[in-house]
């Protein structure tokens, strides 16, 4: 029974503890004993060349689980992001195919993922929707929309300039890679010390008490959804331009896979816990799980299986650790 | 021959207990709650558990309804041992449990509730609803109840009715041992009266009960024996007949409590809130009050009356329909909390959990969300004041946490209650409505909050306190308003607010309404 009053403790002891026991430690500690596991058995797992692409492959899945993991703290949840970054990559080889200056390329998929996924939030703050059922409703639009439009057809002749991919800072960094560090950063900033982060984590962790603390959940889910379109827009792009052709569809379970990342890196599914750091290293741990299937010989298709049985296991771990926390009352 | 002296037992008459536990220990990591706790239950007793939060009431309770398992100790049940692997194991032995969350399920019946796991059944193994009416009708019957038929549906009930269709439960299933966790929490003046007469009707019944409340006039009513828990320890148990309040309070808290109502005279200067016709359907109908600076301005009335309903609209949660508010002489429109707050008015909500704290958010976080702005720069939360603001929030109201990282949802109602009372004050607002501000707390958190709200009048706070206990309303307000069925009814000085009367202007009594002032 703790019935000292404890004003002079800082926020910061226990800190060291806190770090080694917390989600992202855990992830980081798999991503590198996963590569050293894989790297006795197949050394080419090591690869300087393999390792930079399981990152540059999959760093859009990342720059989309930054949105996603808002979304979910913020207690809602979209799965219809899979087919957004299919919509705004589409739109953005078409442009590019059509000779339009490089930026509006770059800023129009931006813009139009702002837009559909404000349009969202809105439904579901207003109206009172699920977001599951609105966001349901928007999959299968955008999806039917988009093979409807390009008929199936692939873009090619994509012009030079469209590929980030190939623009590397200092000659050794891919953009991509460096897109997803940063935002992965920026966004943990903002969430972690800004006001407006803050009220994503209220929002999720108990409306109503945000709400008569003066932070309003509406104007919050909207913006969280303006966020997560910003982010789905810059992962289209990464998307669109690390193949030299634009296919009409994406990566089937897309969607599934960027809310994987978001649960596994700690995301509470309840809403109101979690961070973007967290989901970041979690898509990277799920490419690389991906890509040593291959390198110990085992079918690629087994990585959903992977990835069901981490989403069990994070869960249950979050679900326990609860349990453990409320006995203590 | 452990038969034979059980038979015997049974046979001794009032002696032998129903329930006996002893030598009750349960340690949580970290945490030793429960040391050594002895205590019987004689059938047709009723055995009231008191101490403060925290005090390992719950942790007790929990244990003999098979929710944990001992770490040591005995539990007898009619002189048998009993083992209780799950909450299942006790019901079958007989033990019923009322928590203070009433573990219904809304959209079914009342008949479908009180048989919830156990419905009577036909041929073939469907269910038979016609026996199920029946004998929620004789279950109906057996308690004199006559307002609350089968077939209504739970959600549409009142928390009265609701912790009825509870009652009934328990005794569907035979219950001989019923714990009430705090029965009367949420209970009208009204309702309480009649689960008394519902509890004193299972006691000539020879059911045994453990009733846990804050409430000592209750103990004084309605218990045979009280056991007092302090820190997980037994401080003792007492006849009630041969004790007093005092001595029960001083076992609790371990200190003598000067006065339960630290109230002193401040004065109050200009209005701070002037609301004129208020409107909004259904619950606020044309109410006009005025709160002053440093004046605590107490509203009374039944759960129910459209006192929350009034202060939500004040607040801006459910904005007014007609009717003009002023603050501090200057009309207003609040058309949301966030406008509220930043007119200086802070609320303290009626339920903590739902409306008062964000629960996985550690202490800092929460005692800064209503003052975000206070501690952020251009948008951004400066750590370092956040920090300052917390720690002085946790002084000043001595909440008892781990750290300042403690989730808050760990913490103890009083503890709770502190950080959203604090949480408000750090806004430093003009006006403080409090809603049931000490609803299900301990004595000494209770006091504690008490002399926090003199000390704020004296500062010049104006405070509009909402409370459903008389001798709280009686002891802490300069003025006390009561509202009936969404009206203002009644206004009483000090001097004139006495129980009889502002309660009489709550049932709506005659000649209540003479105390009808200005």
């Amino acid at each position: 029974m703790s019935t000292i009053v404890v004003s002079r403790l800082r926020p910061g002891e226990g800190g060291a503890l806190r770090l080694f026991a917390s989600q992202e430690a855990l992830l980081a500690f798999a991503i590198v004993g996963i590569a050293i596991l894989v790297g006795l058995y197949n050394p080419r797992f090591l690869a300087t060349r393999n390792l930079g692409d399981i990152v540059l492959g999959n760093a859009y899945i990342a720059v989309a689980a930054i949105g996603m993991s808002m979304v979910i703290v913020s207690g809602n949840i979209d799965i219809s992001v899979g087919s957004l970054i299919g919509v705004l990559a589409t739109i953005s080889g078409s442009l590019a195919v059509a000779g339009v200056p490089i930026i509006l390329v770059w800023l129009t998929p931006l813009m139009v993922g702002i837009l559909v996924m404000m349009l969202q939030g809105a439904v579901i703050a207003y109206l009172r929707i699920p977001a599951i059922v609105v966001t349901l409703g928007m999959l299968s639009i955008l999806k039917g929309g988009l093979i409807s439009v390009t008929g199936g057809r692939w873009i090619t002749d994509l012009p030079q300039s469209f590929h980030l991919a190939d623009i590397e800072l200092f000659g050794i960094l891919p953009m991509p890679v460096l897109i997803m560090v940063a935002a992965t950063i920026l966004a943990a900033l903002w969430m972690r010390y800004s006001a407006s982060g803050r009220a994503i984590f209220a929002t999720g962790g108990n409306a109503e008490a945000a709400r008569l603390c003066g932070v309003s959940p509406r104007r919050t889910v909207v913006m969280v959804f303006a966020l997560h379109g910003l982010f789905a827009g810059i992962a289209a792009l990464l998307f669109a331009t690390q193949l030299k052709v634009i296919q009409s569809t994406v990566p089937p379970n897309l969607e599934l896979t960027v809310i994987t990342a978001a649960v596994v890196g700690g995301v509470s599914i309840l809403g109101g816990v979690g961070t973007v750091v967290g989901s970041t290293l979690a898509a990277v741990l799920i490419a690389e799980i991906a890509s040593a299937l291959v390198f110990i010989n085992v079918s690629p298709y087994w990585i959903h299986a992977v990835q069901g049985g981490l989403i069990l296991v994070t869960v249950v771990a979050d679900i326990l650790r609860r349990q453990r926390r409320q006995v203590g009352e | 021959m452990s038969d034979a002296r059980n038979a015997l037992m049974r046979e001794g008459g009032p002696a032998a207990p129903l329930l006996a536990v002893a030598g009750i220990e349960k340690s949580f990591p970290g945490v030793r709650a429960l040391s050594g706790v002895s205590f019987e239950v004689a059938p047709g007793e009723v055995h009231a558990l008191l101490g403060e939060n925290g005090a390992g009431k719950s942790t007790l309770i929990k244990i003999i309804s098979g929710v944990y398992r001992p770490d040591a100790g005995t539990i007898h049940l009619d002189g048998r041992p009993l083992r209780l692997d799950s909450p299942d194991d006790a019901r079958r032995a007989g033990i019923a449990t009322i928590y203070q969350e009433l573990l219904l399920f809304r959209d079914l019946t009342v008949a479908e509730n009180v048989f919830m796991g156990h419905a009577p059944r036909g041929r073939g193994g469907r269910l038979d609803w016609k026996a199920m009416a029946a004998k929620t009708e004789a279950l109906l019957a057996t308690l004199e109840i006559v307002d609350l038929a089968p077939s209504r549906v739970v959600g549409s009930l009142s928390v009265g009715n609701r912790q009825r269709v509870e009652i009934l439960r328990a005794l569907s299933q035979d219950a001989q041992l019923l714990i009430m966790d705090e029965p009367t929490a949420a209970l009208t003046e009204y309702d309480v009266t009649r689960l008394f007469d519902i509890v004193r009707r299972l006691k000539s019944r020879g059911v045994g009960i453990i009733y846990i409340s804050h409430r000592m006039d209750e103990i004084f009513q309605l218990a045979d024996r009280v056991t007092v828990l302090r820190d997980g320890a037994q401080v003792g148990t007492r006849r009630v007949a041969e004790t007093s309040s005092a001595e029960l309070v001083q076992m609790m808290v371990g200190r003598q409590i000067e006065s339960l109502f630290p109230k002193v005279a401040v004065a109050v200067g200009a209005p701070v809130l002037e609301v004129r016709d208020l409107v909004r359907r259904p619950m606020t109908r044309r109410i006009s009050l005025t709160v002053r600076a440093g004046e605590i301005l107490g509203l009374a009335g039944l759960v129910g009356s459209g006192r929350s309903e009034l202060a939500r609209t004040i607040f801006g949660v459910t904005p007014a329909e007609s009717g003009e508010i002023l603050v501090s002489g200057e009309p207003v429109q609040i058309r949301a909390p966030s406008r509220a707050r930043a007119l200086g008015i802070a609320y303290v909500p009626e339920d903590r959990a739902t409306q008062g704290l964000v629960r996985p958010m550690n202490v800092r976080e929460n005692f800064s969300l209503a003052s975000l702005a206070r501690v952020a720069r251009f948008g951004f939360i400066d750590s370092a004041a956040e920090t300052r603001l917390a720690e002085t929030g946790v002084a000043r109201f001595r909440v008892r946490a781990g750290s300042l990282d403690q989730v808050v949802g760990r913490l103890s109602g009083g503890n709770q209650q502190k950080i959203v009372l604090g949480k408000w004050l750090a806004n430093q607002p003009k006006l403080l409505i409090l809603d049931e501000p000490t609803r299900g707390i301990d004595v000494g958190a209770k006091a504690e909050i008490h002399r926090l709200m003199c000390e704020l009048a004296a500062q010049g706070l104006a405070i509009l306190m909402i409370s459903s206990e008389l001798p709280e309303v009686l002891g802490m307000s300069d003025r006390v308003l009561v509202m009936r069925e969404g009206r203002l009814v009644a206004e009483f000085s000090r001097a004139e607010a006495t129980p009889e009367a502002v309660g009489a202007a709550m049932m709506g009594s005659q000649g209540a309404d003479a105390g009808r002032a200005a």
